[in-house]
């Protein structure tokens, strides 16, 4: 693991009218390293990536990436730099197959504009093979007859099929069971094992330990600590979610 | 399902193939599985079709005659060139009740515009009208994604407006004429018989090569193709089914030359739906809009798109319609026009709840609702009443197979 952070941001801070969503949180992931991103329901985790992935401008605070300074305007801009974000609602089209989806909106094309499927096919098998997502009859099949770790691995592996470096991921486990939720976090070991900057969010600390690296924790917008999942028990992070110190109510300056 | 994903799991560690070359027994088998959970693609059409036109039969003697067959295909031209710009709406999960009045302003504009004061030449006014109802198409799709508004609210009101700018073009006339016979022959040319052979052996000459070529190209790009022999064997079906539709209208007028528009315009739009960007996109936009969105497609473009090639179908559509009266009249879009259309779609396939759908359902259904009209029309003492409670029936119950079908697939899904 490169102890260089890729993806970086320095103070960044978020409001919606009176709510404070997030207050100059400092956030980092690496290389090779699986972050997980935990925190209480509002604790702001959701907004923080979406900052990040462009579907809003942060108000104040810097985003890094690669030590550059970046401006994130667009989604399309976050996929540029190879960040890609697998919401919770997993953004699949049921009616179309699986190759289909992997290429959506990044489709090949021949010659009379007509779809290569024989290209978009082979790609879409390698990076599924890649990945060791093997439990598909066929990538001709609509992604509503999946299960639904067969849809959450589709969805992961469409995220890292474009050279992305950084893949962030909104609750993956969340609607699965135990058979499934093991694929998912198996598939997550991997990217990490192929040296991409892995950020995932999830309410379960059990699946958080299983595969984590460092767990950051958001408590009421601000980052209250970052634990290496080595040195910590899941009773320290559950206390810093609940209780952990804050900075503060402005202008007491604590820590 | 929970025995499937077991099943599947048990596989781990064998890597996914992209070729699956099956053999003819295995495709023969995955064919007869298929149909046998219900997955039946066009069977269940084609065999209501077969029913309805032997209940005619016994009614009419004169329903099952080249004559009157080849009468039912320019019956028909119409509504279906209408109804395959429908599936493309249908496809986005969005309506357009618009598209009768829209046809009926494209008949009228190449009516009035080869008049006098204008005497525009049909050459100029035919591609204008077809513009002209392409820019209609483009108004409703701007007002409805620029405002969020549903689609159905936005073409209710085309559908007044464009009635009522009908009715005023046409004016104190009552009825346009239509004298220019290169636009009345696209309906009346019926082809000699030569020519009619000449047509059908083009037609399976270049079905056969486009099916052997694309099976050729999915083999060497390593994918599942179809096995030989079964590629032959549709190669053979489609030749008897064109020659037998050969013989059947040469031994009455010959073949209508809209037959030949009508499978264009379906090879034109199923290739646009199937094989190209756009076709994708507004499956995607259908079946998950925010997915789409999110994939970086430019879902509200792809919408207004749409409802442009609705707007043109229905132009090509009205023009045909005008053609076969050789006039247009104050009611015209109006009547069963707008239902036929939708009706025609819906019950060939296509699913109004979005994403599911081929184009060829437009002419599969055009076929079954004129076939009824047609028929009815020619059983003595049956009024237009009896007529539109069949045809709703009908539509029932193709609405409520596509409501099963969908539940189905929701069962056998996830
Ligand atoms: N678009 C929005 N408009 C207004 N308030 C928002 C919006 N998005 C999030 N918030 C608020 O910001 C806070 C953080 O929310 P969120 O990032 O969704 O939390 P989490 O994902 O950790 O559960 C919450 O108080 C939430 O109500
Ligand atoms: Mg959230």
């Amino acid at each position: 693991m490169s102890t260089q952070p890729i993806l970086k941001t320095v103070g960044v801070t978020k409001r919606f009218g009176a709510i404070q969503a997030l207050t100059e949180v400092n956030f980092e992931v690496c290389e090779g390293e699986i972050m997980a991103l935990v925190g209480d329901n509002g604790a702001g985790k959701s907004t923080l990536i979406k900052g990040i992935a462009g579907i809003y401008a942060f108000d104040e605070g810097d985003v890094f990436f690669q030590d550059r300074k970046v401006t994130i305007n667009s989604p399309r801009d976050a996929s540029q730099l190879g960040i890609e974000v697998v919401y919770q609602d997993l953004a699949l089209a049921d009616n179309l197959d699986v190759v289909a989806n992997m290429f959506l909106g990044r489709e090949r094309t021949g010659p009379f504009a007509r779809l290569d499927e024989a290209s978009m096919e082979k790609s879409c098998v390698d990076t599924l093979n890649s990945l060791a997502v093997t439990t598909l009859r066929s990538v001709r099949l609509p992604v509503a007859s999946l299960s639904g770790g067969q849809r959450q691995s589709i969805a992961v592996a469409k995220a890292v099929m474009w050279n992305s470096k950084v893949v962030i991921l909104d609750e993956p486990t969340a609607a699965l069971g135990v058979a499934q939720t093991r694929q998912v976090l198996d598939l997550v070991q991997r990217l990490s094992e192929k040296g991409l900057a892995v950020v995932m969010i999830s309410h379960n600390l059990h699946d958080i330990f299983e595969v984590a690296d460092r767990i950051a924790v958001l408590r009421l917008g601000q980052m209250v600590n970052v634990f290496e999942r080595k040195n910590s028990s899941q009773q320290d992070i559950v206390h810093a979610m609940t209780a952990g110190r804050l900075k503060s109510v402005p202008g007491m300056a604590v820590e | 399902m929970a025995t499937q994903t077991n099943n599947d799991n048990s596989s781990t560690s064998a890597l996914l193939a992209s070729q699956r070359q099956t053999t003819t027994g295995e495709y023969l088998q995955n064919l007869f599985k298929q149909l046998r959970t219900g997955n039946l693609g066009v069977i269940p059409i084609l065999f209501g079709w077969v029913i309805i036109a032997l209940i005619f039969q016994t009614q009419a003697p004169a329903f099952l005659t080249a004559f009157n067959l080849t009468n039912l295909i320019v019956q028909m031209a119409g509504v279906a060139m209408i109804a395959y710009g429908i599936v493309f709406i249908l496809l986005l999960g969005e309506i357009d009740l618009s598209v009768s009045y829209v046809s009926a302003v494209a008949g009228v504009l190449l009516a009035m515009g080869m008049l006098p004061p204008f005497n525009v030449p049909w050459f100029i006014m035919l591609p204008l009208a077809l513009v002209a109802s392409t820019l209609i198409g483009l108004l409703h799709g701007v007002i409805i994604t620029t405002f969020q508004l549903p689609s159905f609210v936005v073409t209710l009101a085309g559908f007044l407006a464009w009635s009522g700018v009908v009715l005023i073009l046409i004016g104190g006339a009552g009825t346009v004429v239509i004298q220019e016979s290169a636009i009345t022959s696209i309906t009346r040319t019926f082809l000699s018989d030569e020519v009619g052979w000449v047509v059908g052996i083009i037609a399976i000459v270049l079905y056969a090569i486009t099916s052997i070529l694309s099976n050729r190209r999915r083999q060497q790009g390593g994918l599942a193709s179809k096995p030989m022999p079964i590629i032959w064997g549709e190669i053979v079906l489609v030749a008897l089914a064109t020659i037998g539709f050969v013989i059947f209208c040469n031994s009455g007028r010959g073949m209508p030359l809209v037959t030949v528009y009508l499978i264009v315009f379906l090879i034109g739009l199923t290739y646009v739906a199937q094989n190209t960007k756009f076709g994708r996109y507004v499956y995607a936009v259908g079946g998950n809009k925010e997915a789409a969105r999110r994939a970086g497609i430019r879902v509200e473009r792809i919408r207004v798109y749409v409802f442009m090639l609705a707007g043109f179908m229905a132009g090509v559509g009205g023009v045909i319609l005008a053609a076969r009266l050789g006039s247009v009249a104050t009611n015209a879009g109006g009547g069963d026009l707008l239902l036929n259309a939708i009706a025609a779609a819906v019950i060939g396939g296509t699913s109004l709840f979005g994403g599911r759908g081929k184009v060829y359902s437009a002419l599969l259904g055009a076929l079954i609702v004129m076939t009824i009209d047609n028929g009815l029309g020619l059983i003595p003492n049956v009024s237009a009443g009896a007529r539109s409670i069949v045809t709703g029936l009908v539509l029932l119950a193709a609405v409520i197979i596509d409501a099963i079908s969908r539940r189905q697939q929701q069962r056998t899904g996830r």
